[in-house]
């Protein structure tokens, strides 16, 4: 574990405040599998979202598929509400090329037309590849391109980040 | 067998279920469950095949496969071109190597080939460029590895697991190369026991050695399954002397409520399509509670989506 | 013409002969084995040491494609095949188109081959009319015109009563029916041996029954009849103990397989390879390895190649679809030898398949080294590697399920009537 990375916590609790004020009622959040996801689970219920919450899948959307197939292990996307004229809160937990953002965006559109979409993550890493920016970001941290920063779930469902 | 597989062992071609490993069964099965929510949404494309080009190559007719071949390609977003080629209008083995080639002249990506020979779709897999893949139809009494594939969905679907299951294939064995594709499926996902119900004339020598046991005796055949998986007899068995009539034949290897009752109460009983009703099955089973019959038809589209984009995956871009 | 052929091991089933000697050959015989005659001086002198010096390969059934069938292969191609593949005397069906049917046709094949560089040529005739299995032929007629003998192209005529006059008629002269023990209606349909591999493939059957039931037939008749039968390609463990107890009984009747039969089994099927579409069909292991145990204690009286030159159209289609055959007249020799390797067998008792024992089921001289004999002599190399391709065989059929396979034993000259009609390239 490198000693200067936070603890997952607090920078999620940052991202609610941020968060916050934005919302509104009808608002959705729909996180990214899998680290997006716990992400998105613990700030749908920081923020009391009424609406339940939204789960992505996007092996079938990836751009690399080509090149490396299916991944083995396809979960099912979630979306338990009409799309149509909707706001949202699109989460990840690490933003990097941008490519997988690109990926859901593009699954969102095939379920419907969504007023707006913003964009929350727990680490912007830099090295983005497309035009593609965070609305909100829990820890901006430069990462060189050889190393990998990743977003672990612990048995006791505490969550952390580490560099490989 | 090792043609159908990369050298780091992932599917190049589908031709056959016979030697493929479990892992790869497995891993089709699992990818096809998640084609299936696809087929959910309104909107029932993903964009994983796009910009690829596959061709239907059909030497023996059939809608139904066609269809649900068709469907599956549109699905992953790629450009299907469908190819019936009547045999009459076809000589020798020219004609097929050659609509291959321009075929592939014209950047196909995939054939999905159904001929009326057993080793139609080896012999054209053995010819094609290493970026093509072969998916077998259908091709004569050999295989059918696709409606192998989605009954063994079915299976899954209905009962969870294989490996405490007691499964009986029932009726012409012989001519059915969906049933050898079935019995290589059952016995590799690790099914106990299969079993194999039909007159000698409709079962072919040596069968036990796929792996099945085999029983003349439809009830002593039944009892006790938990899947019965009925085949479709055709006309054709009648004359060439393999059976008298198609009433004696049900008499004896129909599927009736009767004969049901003596599976498990909770059995399932399937059928590939298209059924000959008061042949091999009674109206009353093929519409009852048990059937399972309509169900298998929306589940091919899924496997074959699965199918398709795990070839199409195997990097070659 | 003089040959001296110098320091080869010379072997001679007939004259149970297998030493390192001299062998002279002057104009169309030889003359002389171990010393030199007196005042002979060659013409000639082949170098033969670390060869095998045996008499000229006798191969039962080669096909020549001539008439008709010329798109395939041509009287000139294939007769130099065989000689490069060692072989001296061979016979060939009457499968052509027309059939070998009417005298003219058979003389005019004769004379054909006579012109050409390679082996004797001897034509079996057809048992009935266009083989139709209907009508008889002029049995005599063809004989006078060079038939060695008749038979009914790849199974039996299914009206067996033609099959029993033919026979009676046969008999009264005295002439010998090669008859090729399939039942046609047994075999109707199938193109694979009727077993576990064709289930399990889906390919239709031809049962073991196919042979033994015909099998039964043909020995009945054969001993009710008195007719000289020589039975055309066994493949069957059942049809050999038929073969076998019936000689035990005294019925003078032999046999014969192919060379691929003594190597392959259905098990080489798995790939749909149509090059393995054969009739006989490749049968179980059990089938096989009768027929190798059979070469060995004489119950098989002598292997052919049963050569047959497809072109490659008829084999690039679904096994089902696709002519059967192989060609193998260059084959029959390596693939001779490699049974006798693996089975242990003593390299004479191996030639003897095919030369001295065929050469007497044929009926005609050759076959063997005496002095006086005709020089048909084929001079190979035992160690000889090669690997056969296209461009390793000289027939024009490239449909052997040997293909890219590692061979061992090469002819290195064929001396037919004392001419050397095939030396092999330095």
């Amino acid at each position: 574990m490198h000693a200067s990375l936070p603890d997952v916590d607090p920078l999620i609790a940052r991202l609610a405040d941020a968060i916050a004020p934005t919302l509104t009622p009808d608002t959705v959040i729909v996180g990214i599998h899998t680290g997006g996801v716990w992400v998105a689970e613990r700030l749908h219920a920081i923020l009391h979202c009424a609406l339940p919450l939204g789960t992505l899948d996007i092996s079938f959307y990836r751009d690399d598929f080509s090149r490396i197939g299916l991944h083995p292990q396809v979960k099912p996307s979630n979306l338990p509400f009409d799309l149509e004229g909707r706001d949202i809160l699109l989460v990840d937990d690490v933003l990097h090329s941008g490519r997988t953002v690109r990926a859901a965006m593009n699954e969102l559109f095939d379920y419907g037309r969504p007023a707006s979409i913003r964009l929350a993550v727990l680490v912007d890493r830099g090295g983005h590849e497309l035009p593609i920016r965070p609305d909100f970001t829990g820890l901006t941290l430069a990462v060189p391109d050889h190393q990998n920063i990743n977003l672990s779930r612990l048995d006791d469902g505490h969550l952390t980040l580490t560099l490989a | 067998m090792n043609l159908q597989l990369t050298p780091d062992g992932r599917l190049r071609h589908l031709l056959t279920l016979d030697g493929l490993p479990r892992a790869i069964l497995t891993q089709i099965l699992d990818t096809a469950e998640s084609f299936m929510d696809v087929g959910e949404r309104e909107v029932k494309k993903v964009p994983l095949l796009r910009g690829k080009s596959i061709f239907n190559l059909f030497f023996e007719p059939s809608t139904r496969t066609r269809t649900t071949f068709e469907i599956a390609a549109k699905r992953l977003s790629a450009d299907v071109v469908n190819l019936n080629i009547a045999t009459s209008s076809q000589s020798k083995g020219e004609a097929i190597l050659d609509t291959v080639d321009n075929l592939a002249a014209m950047h196909a990506d995939m054939f999905i080939v159904r001929h009326s020979q057993s080793g139609a779709a080896h012999f054209i897999a053995r010819h094609v460029a290493p970026h093509i893949s072969v998916v077998n139809a259908g091709d004569g009494r050999h295989a059918h590895p696709t409606q192998g594939l989605l009954d063994m969905f079915t299976i899954r679907r209905y009962k969870g697991e294989f490996h405490n299951l007691t499964v009986a294939i029932v009726g012409d064995v012989l001519h059915s190369r969906v049933a050898r594709s079935q019995i290589h499926a059952l016995t590799t996902l690790g099914v106990p026991e299969v079993r194999v119900i039909g007159p000698k004339t409709l079962l072919p020598t040596g069968v036990e050695q796929m792996g099945v046991r085999v029983f003349h005796d439809m009830e002593a055949g039944l009892a006790g399954c938990d899947v019965v998986i009925m085949l479709r007899l055709q006309n054709e068995r009648m004359k060439g002397a393999l059976l008298p009539s198609a009433q004696e034949y049900f008499k004896f290897f129909g599927l009736t409520p009767a004969k049901l009752a003596l599976a498990r109460p909770d059995a399932i009983v399937m059928h590939p399509g298209p059924m000959n009703r008061g042949v091999e099955i009674d109206s009353e089973v093929a519409d009852g509670p048990q059937s399972v019959i309509l169900p298998q038809v929306t589940y091919g589209i899924a496997v074959r989506m699965a199918v398709m984009a795990l070839l199409a995956g195997t990097g070659n871009a | 013409m003089k040959i001296h052929i110098r320091n080869g091991r010379v072997v001679d089933p007939m004259n149970a002969r297998d030493e390192v000697a001299d062998v002279f050959v002057t104009a169309s015989k030889i003359v002389a084995i171990g010393q030199a005659p007196a005042g002979f001086h060659a013409n000639r002198t082949i170098d033969a040491a670390g060869l095998v010096v045996c008499p000229g390969l006798v191969d039962l059934s080669v096909r020549l494609r001539e008439p008709g069938f010329e798109y395939r292969a041509t009287l000139e191609s294939e007769m130099l095949a065989a000689a490069a593949g060692g072989i001296t005397s061979l016979a060939c069906p009457p499968d052509t188109d027309p059939p070998l049917d009417e005298p003219g046709l058979v003389e005019m094949l004769k004379f054909r081959a006579r012109n050409l560089p390679g082996p004797r040529v001897y034509p079996i005739g057809a048992l009935t009319q266009k083989l139709e299995g209907k009508m008889l032929t002029e049995m005599a007629e063809l004989t006078e015109a060079g038939c060695r003998a008749f038979t009914q192209a790849d199974a039996l005529p299914a009206d067996t009563q033609v099959l029993l006059r033919a026979m009676e008629y046969a008999a009264t002269f005295g002439f010998s029916l090669w008859l090729r023990p399939q039942d046609m209606s047994l075999a109707r349909g199938g193109v694979a041996h009727d077993g576990a591999v064709a289930s399990r493939l889906g390919l239709p059957g031809i049962p073991a029954l196919a042979e033994t039931v015909a099998l039964a037939t043909i020995l009945q008749l054969a001993r009710a009849t008195g007719a000289r039968v020589h039975i055309a390609r066994l493949s069957t463990r059942d049809g050999i103990a038929m073969v076998r107890a019936a000689k035990a009984q005294g019925l003078a009747v032999t046999c014969d397989v192919a060379s691929t039969h003594v190597h392959l089994s259905e098990n080489d099927l798995v790939s749909f390879d149509s090059h393995l579409h054969l009739v006989p069909p490749l049968r179980s292991l059990r089938d096989r390895d009768a027929i190798r145990e059979a070469l060995r204690d004489g119950s098989i009286d002598a292997l052919c190649s049963d050569h047959t030159p497809v072109d490659e159209d008829v084999k690039q289609v679904p096994f089902g679809e696709s002519a059967p055959g192989a060609s193998g007249v260059e084959l029959l020799l390596p693939l001779t030898l490699k049974w006798a390797r693996e089975m242990g067998v003593p390299l004479i008792q191996a030639i003897d398949l095919v030369s001295w024992k065929p050469a007497q089921i044929l009926g005609v001289p050759g076959g063997n080294l005496a002095v006086g004999s005709c020089a048909d002599i084929c001079i190979f190399d035992e160690t000889a590697e090669w690997i056969v391709t296209p461009k390793t065989l000289a027939s024009q059929g490239d449909n052997t399920p040997f293909l890219n396979h590692p061979m061992q034993g090469r002819v290195r000259y064929t001396l037919i009537d004392g001419h050397i009609d095939f030396e092999a390239p330095h």
